[in-house]
Order: structure tokens, then C-alpha cells, then sequence
């Protein structure tokens, strides 16, 4: 493979599939983790970690695992590595396992690492496979953080809160002030389906500007010629 | 013919099928036999600290998590499975108790909290261990998540006399525990969860120093 198809390969991770506002993949632990930045961000790390290691792992194993039980030996392997990351991480990184402890064993029931698997690493060679994991899970990431982002700031008017978990000593942006009173439906799982709902319709809108601005090129282009 | 095929093709894709479980599942063994010790020192290690914050560590000197007396279900805690109260003590006299109890009433289920007593009946301090109350409103119970880091909303626990328990309520309630408005159950079902299991340790507290170590501890009726 060269530059140019692993380039193809992030883009496509990051904006084009991107797995929270284009595929609508993964919602469940999207929409209940990301109320604040931290969690959500914590949580978009550890499935990054996740990602790339199962895309690794299967597209080095590909051609010993036959296609009619691939789905039920895919599932095998990225619970048997989510288990080893959670183990290890508890036992060799344990301050950072109090932060992301909790997120780990939800990343199971994170169908996007499954899709993945069965979409790309079960068909590609493993380097490119561990860039798509790392892409589709940055693309991840992103969407979390800004969602969280979102949300803590129109909930509990505060950015960051919890940051000193992860590094001690930094403290949390206060926006409106101590008695802001909070904002509850942001916080709670609707105001989750709002604002991804909000995200989805900017990058739609993003995309539909972008085509307008080509088809209108194109014209002028056929009228020059003209 | 096609028997034979259909059969073997099926016994080929068992055993490999096998093998992916043999091999996944001895991977998932070796590193749980690898990393066990860690993880054991590293959850004593979490729980000693936890307990440090509510009992300071020079006010007993024995193995605190080595000495204890074992909980059936006791509705008085909350505990509907049983629990532990472990046992200060300061040169063998008794200090204080440390009890695992449960507010089952939260806002999302039940809270587990650790709550000190010393020996004379004051409670000593509460942590929250395991909860699930809102983000970002019910959860300033756990220090951790309060915004309130010079005084946190948990600190109102430090210190309260025997005679001041009756008190122990939610000023909505007529006691005397502040609360953040629009999360007042999270606070009333901590508050009334410490008020039972101070309670509970000043009526039991001699049977509780008495019992045998690791015994089986029945409450009063």
C-alpha cells in the first residue's frame, strides 16, 4: 500500500464514514457516556486502543478463519483482547484505569468495533486495517468530545469538569458562574439524541454546501466552454 | 458423496472454531494469573485509602481490613445480601467501626457508601462507593464529582456528635444537612442511610467489639 491509499483510508475515518454522524454507529455508549468532555474523550481513547488492536489482530488472522464462522470467532477475539486490555491496564497503568476503568468493558457492546472488523480488517492487510481502527476511532473521538462539549456546556454551564482525575491539579472552566442553575434535559439521554441530532444536520449541511459549490463550478465551467 | 463433503466440511470448521476458543480463552488465563496479584494490592490499596479519608490512619493501629465481623441481610444498612463492619482499634481498646451500608432510595438506585463511627457514637466520616446518580446534578455526593472542592458537600459528614444525630436530616426534612436544590433525594437518601447506620453501630457496638473476628453477626430484632 502507499501514502496516498492510507491518507484515503484516515479521511475516510475521520469525515466521510465517520462512525457517529454518518454511519449512526455505536449510539449506545455514545449517547449515555458523552456528558461531559472528559468521559467522552476517555471513552473515545480507550476505543481507539480497542479498535486497532482487534483490526490488527484479524487482519493478520484472516485467512485461517473460515466465512461462515467468522462473526462468532471476530466476537471471540475482540472480547478476548478487551479483556486483556482491561486486565492489564488494572494491573500496570491502575491511575489511569480509575479514570478509564468504567469505559472499557462497554466497548463490547460497541458495534462499531465489530462492523469494522467485518467491513475492512476481515478483506485488508494489517497495516492498513490498525489505520482504519485508529481513523474510524479518532473520527470517534471527535464526535464525543464535541458532543460532550455540547452538552456540559448547556447542562451544567462548566467545560473540562473532571480533568483533574486525569491530570491533578488543573481545574474545570466555570462559564456562567457557581449558581447556574443547570440545564436538566441536556444532561439526560434527550438531549443527547438533540445534539447528535444538531451535529448530524451540520455535517449534512457542510457536505450540501460542498456539492452546490462543485455543481456550480461545473456549470460555469460548460458556459465557459460554451 | 455430498454427505461426506457436507459432513467433513462441518467437522473442519468445528475444530478450527475450537482452536480460535482453545487458544483466545488461554490468552484471557495467563494474563488474569499474570496481572492478579497487582490488581488484588492495587483494590486494598484503593480501600485502605477510601477508609484513611473517613478514619484518619493514626486514631487505630490495627489491620483494619483483617478485622471484622460478617453481615447477613440486615435491613437496618440497607445490605439485602450482607456486608462487612471492620473494626478500629487503638491498642486493643476499641476506637471505632467502620460500617458498608446502602441507601437504596437514590435517584437511580441504590448508593453503597462507607460510613465511620468512633467509638463515643460521633460519625467520623461517609464516602460514597458505588453510585449512579445524575451527572452533573445528584453526583455531587462523591467528592470526586462535586464542584465544591474546598468544601465538599460529603464534608458535612466529618465530625457530627451522638447528640447531634437526631439532626442528621435534610433541611427540607427539618435537620440540619444542606443540599443542592433540584437533587435533594441524592442527599436525602444518603443522609437517612448515615443516621441508620450511626444508629445501628451505638446500639450494636459492644456485641460488634465482642463478636469473633470474620464471625457471623446477627443485628438487634
Amino acid at each position: 500500500m502507499d501514502i496516498q491509499a492510507y491518507k484515503d483510508i484516515a479521511w475516510n475515518g475521520i469525515w466521510k464514514q465517520n462512525t457517529g454522524v454518518v454511519q449512526i454507529l455505536g449510539l449506545c455508549p455514545i449517547l449515555a457516556i458523552s456528558t461531559n468532555i472528559v468521559n467522552a474523550v476517555s471513552l473515545g481513547l480507550a476505543t481507539i486502543l480497542v479498535m486497532a488492536m482487534s483490526n490488527l489482530v484479524i487482519a493478520a488472522l484472516r485467512n485461517f478463519i473460515p466465512y461462515e464462522i467468522r462473526i462468532p470467532v471476530f466476537i471471540l477475539i475482540i472480547a478476548a483482547l478487551v479483556t486483556v486490555v482491561d486486565l492489564a491496564f488494572n494491573a500496570y497503568l491502575h491511575e489511569l484505569y480509575l479514570v478509564l476503568g468504567i469505559f472499557i468493558p462497554l466497548i463490547v457492546t460497541n458495534c462499531i468495533v465489530l462492523a469494522r472488523v467485518e467491513a475492512f480488517a476481515a478483506k485488508n492487510e494489517p497495516g492498513g486495517s490498525t489505520v482504519d481502527g485508529i481513523a474510524m476511532g479518532i473520527g470517534l473521538t471527535l464526535v464525543l468530545a464535541v458532543l460532550g462539549a455540547m452538552r456540559e456546556v448547556v447542562g451544567s454551564g462548566t467545560l473540562l469538569s473532571g480533568i483533574d482525575m486525569i491530570f491533578p491539579g488543573m481545574q474545570p472552566i466555570v462559564l456562567f458562574g457557581d449558581d447556574y442553575p443547570g440545564f436538566l434535559v441536556a444532561i439526560l439521554p434527550p438531549g443527547a439524541f438533540i445534539a447528535l441530532g444538531c451535529l448530524i444536520a451540520g455535517r449534512n449541511w457542510i457536505e450540501a454546501r460542498k456539492l452546490a459549490r462543485a455543481h456550480a463550478a461545473a456549470l460555469a465551467a460548460k458556459a465557459a466552454e460554451a | 458423496m455430498s454427505e461426506t463433503t457436507a459432513l467433513r466440511l462441518s467437522a473442519r470448521t468445528g475444530t478450527i472454531m475450537v482452536a480460535f476458543t482453545v487458544v483466545f480463552t488461554a490468552l484471557m488465563a495467563f494474563t488474569y494469573g499474570a496481572t492478579k496479584v497487582q490488581i488484588d494490592a492495587a483494590a486494598a490499596d484503593e480501600k485502605m485509602k477510601l477508609i484513611s479519608e473517613v478514619l484518619p490512619a493514626s486514631s487505630f493501629d490495627n489491620v483494619l481490613l483483617d478485622d471484622f465481623v460478617a453481615l447477613g441481610p440486615t435491613p437496618a444498612l440497607g445490605l439485602d445480601e450482607g456486608g462487612r463492619i471492620y473494626r478500629a482499634r487503638k491498642a486493643g481498646a476499641p476506637a471505632g467501626l467502620l460500617l458498608e451500608t446502602i441507601a437504596p432510595d437514590g435517584y437511580s438506585g441504590r448508593i453503597d457508601l462507607i460510613v465511620a463511627v468512633r467509638a463515643d457514637g460521633s460519625v467520623s466520616g461517609v464516602r460514597a462507593v458505588t453510585h449512579r446518580e445524575t451527572p452533573g446534578l445528584g453526583d455531587y455526593i462523591d467528592p470526586k464529582k462535586d464542584k465544591n472542592k474546598a468544601s465538599p458537600w460529603i464534608a458535612q459528614f466529618a465530625d457530627i456528635k451522638a447528640a447531634d444525630l437526631p439532626g442528621c436530616k435534610v433541611k427540607k426534612d427539618g435537620g440540619q444537612i444542606a443540599y443542592h436544590t433540584g437533587a435533594t433525594i441524592s442527599a436525602r437518601a444518603v443522609t437517612n442511610a448515615v443516621a441508620r447506620a450511626a444508629r445501628f453501630a451505638a446500639d450494636n457496638q459492644d456485641r460488634l467489639f465482642a463478636a469473633q473476628n470474620g464471625a457471623k453477626f446477627a443485628g438487634t430484632p
